[in-house]
């Protein structure tokens, strides 16, 4: 689905963002992106849709060279690549609706976006996708209005709204509190598994990369130093990506979070219809 | 216990803060230079005491003037003064705002290709370069007394304020929120409507309004000059000596640029 090969990024400072950079997304596949600040996590898929220009490489949407699109072309693909944002980026004086409907800008011309004459379908989808992330009786608040969470969720339905075949997701908790992030989180990968969707998530939290994803890409200094299961992340891995540290608890961390939310905050089990109410109710934007 | 003292590092217990300039002698030669220039400057000054106590005398009929301000005897004048400062006032600013908006976002870097940055740049330095008298002299030279010339002053002074000011804050915005558009696939008019203008808008708004205000206040001011409107009305009357008429049409323009300062602090206040 998504191919990256040989990717590097040299800023104009002579900063080496990323070098060499290469694997393969599948499709449906839910990847994980750690590594240290500075290692050009955010880079790196910038890098995909071209917010920020690789100085060299490719970057493979199915069978279309990214990094070789005319403007025009980039504007059509990167319409098919979702994105979510750390600080979850929504035009705050915007209200949630508009900024959901930002979504399909790129579908819709510029009068039709000017005056919010939006297609119905499209209307259509943000009510459903604003319904799925719990906000229905927010959609005429403004986005700085809203809690954090409750801004995530919206910046999902905003990603949503372009029927992305990609989503790329910049530290989507980063300035959520520990309950929140594991909703969100929980609420990304659960979409994903949905509709079949793959995504790049840059994550810091490792605890939570580990309880959410299926597979980890380790990054430092720019350059893939991991790439497995999530179970493979043990003491010697972390000290390659991070640097040396006592990461036995960190490792520990992960399981009791895994064991230890069971009754509270993990995915409710498939047959327990008390804690998936809870879930639903929490999902609704009780955060 | 006295052993364990005994090796405890003794810390100071004043602090003062850094100095300014760290060279002692160069700060004393700075703000001692500073001194004796103010000295001087203020003692070059040449003051005629005599001149000064006649305008006491000249002032004091002037205070008496405002005490009992006559609005009765030039009311016609005024009303037409006002009139015509009141339209350069708001079609001045229309026009202005209405020129600078686009000048403003190619006078952005963020978000400007650089030929229409330079242009729109270069418009918004000649615009700011002269001040509002001398263009208000030049237009009168061109289009001869009245209004028009005012107007045309008003407008070209608001371009130069209203288009740095809004460049400045497009070049401000919180990049995250225009970048979270752009990567929409959204188009560049796009991403202006729906990344930048939201976060610039309450500041358009405000100065807008703020220009308003000033316009008002320079269409006086320009009158002076042959520009039209109370300002000539004003002018006229201090060179009749007749200050209690003069009196009455400051106080309309006190009165005036009040209301305008607090309408405009009410719709800034709603539009944040």
């Amino acid at each position: 689905m998504l191919r990256l090969n040989d990717l590097t990024k040299v800023y104009a400072t002579g900063d080496r963002a990323l070098s060499g950079v290469t694997f393969t997304v599948e499709p449906g596949q839910v990847v994980g992106l750690i590594g240290p600040s500075g290692a050009g996590k955010s880079t790196l898929i910038r890098c995909v849709n071209r917010l920020i220009e690789p100085t060299s490489g490719q970057v493979f949407l199915g069978d279309i060279d990214v990094t070789k699109l005319s403007r025009r072309g980039l504007r059509q693909v990167r319409r098919r690549i979702g994105m979510i944002f750390q600080e979850y980026a929504l035009v705050e004086r915007l209200t949630v609706m508009e900024n959901v409907l930002s979504g399909r800008l790129g579908y819709v011309g510029f009068w039709r976006s000017f005056f919010r004459r939006f297609p119905p379908e499209a209307v259509e989808k943000a009510y459903r996708l604003l319904d799925r992330v719990g906000l229905s009786d927010q959609v005429d608040k403004r986005a700085d209005a809203l809690s954090g969470g409750q801004r995530q969720r919206v910046g999902i339905a905003r990603a949503l709204e372009q029927d992305p075949d990609l989503l790329l997701v910049d530290e989507p908790t980063a300035s959520l509190d520990p309950k929140t992030s594991r909703q969100i989180m929980r609420l990304i990968v659960e979409i994903c598994d949905e509709s079949g969707l793959p995504a790049i998530i840059n994550i810091h939290d490792v605890a939570l990369a580990q309880q959410f994803v299926r597979r980890i890409i380790g990054l430092q200094a720019g350059v893939v130093v991991f790439d497995g299961n999530p179970a493979d992340l043990d003491a010697e891995v972390l000290t390659r990506i991070y640097g040396e540290e006592d990461w036995s608890a960190t490792i520990r961390k992960a399981d009791d979070e895994e064991s230890g939310d069971a009754g509270d905050d993990v995915l409710p089990k498939t047959s327990d219809p008390v804690s998936e109410v809870i879930d639903r109710e929490r999902l609704a934007g009780l955060t | 216990m006295t052993a364990v003292a005994a090796t405890e590092t003794r810390f100071a217990q004043t602090w003062s803060r850094p100095p300014f300039i760290k060279r002692r002698g160069l700060r004393w030669t700075l703000y001692g230079g500073a001194l004796v220039y103010l000295i001087t400057a203020i003692s070059s000054v040449e003051v005629n005491w005599v001149r000064v106590w006649e305008g006491l005398d000249r002032g004091l009929r002037f205070i008496k003037g405002f005490l009992v301000p006559d609005f009765t005897s030039r009311w016609g004048d005024i009303v037409i003064g006002m009139q015509e400062s009141l339209t350069m006032t708001v079609t001045s600013t229309v026009v202005g705002v209405a020129i600078s908006v686009p000048i403003g976002i190619g006078a952005a870097r963020n978000i400007a290709p650089l030929p229409v940055y330079a242009v729109c740049r270069a418009i918004v330095a000649l615009s700011r370069s002269f001040q509002e008298i001398i263009v208000a002299i030049l237009f009168v030279v061109m289009f001869g007394f009245g209004p028009f010339a005012g107007f045309l002053t008003l407008s070209f002074a608001t371009i130069g304020f209203l288009a740095k000011l809004l460049a400045e804050d497009i070049e401000d915005i919180d990049e995250s929120q225009a970048e979270a558009i752009r990567a929409t696939g959204a188009g560049w008019w796009q991403i202006v409507n729906y990344g930048i203008q939201p976060q610039v808008m309450p500041r358009l708004i405000g100065l807008s309004l703020y220009r308003l205000d000033i316009n008002f206040r320079e269409s006086s001011v320009i009158g002076i000059v042959g520009a039209g409107g109370i300002g000539a009305t004003l002018n006229t009357a201090m060179d009749r000596y007749e200050y209690d008429s003069a009196a009455a049409i400051l106080m309309l323009i006190i009165v005036i640029v009040m209301a305008a300062e607090y309408l405009s602090g009410f719709v800034r206040k709603w539009v944040q």
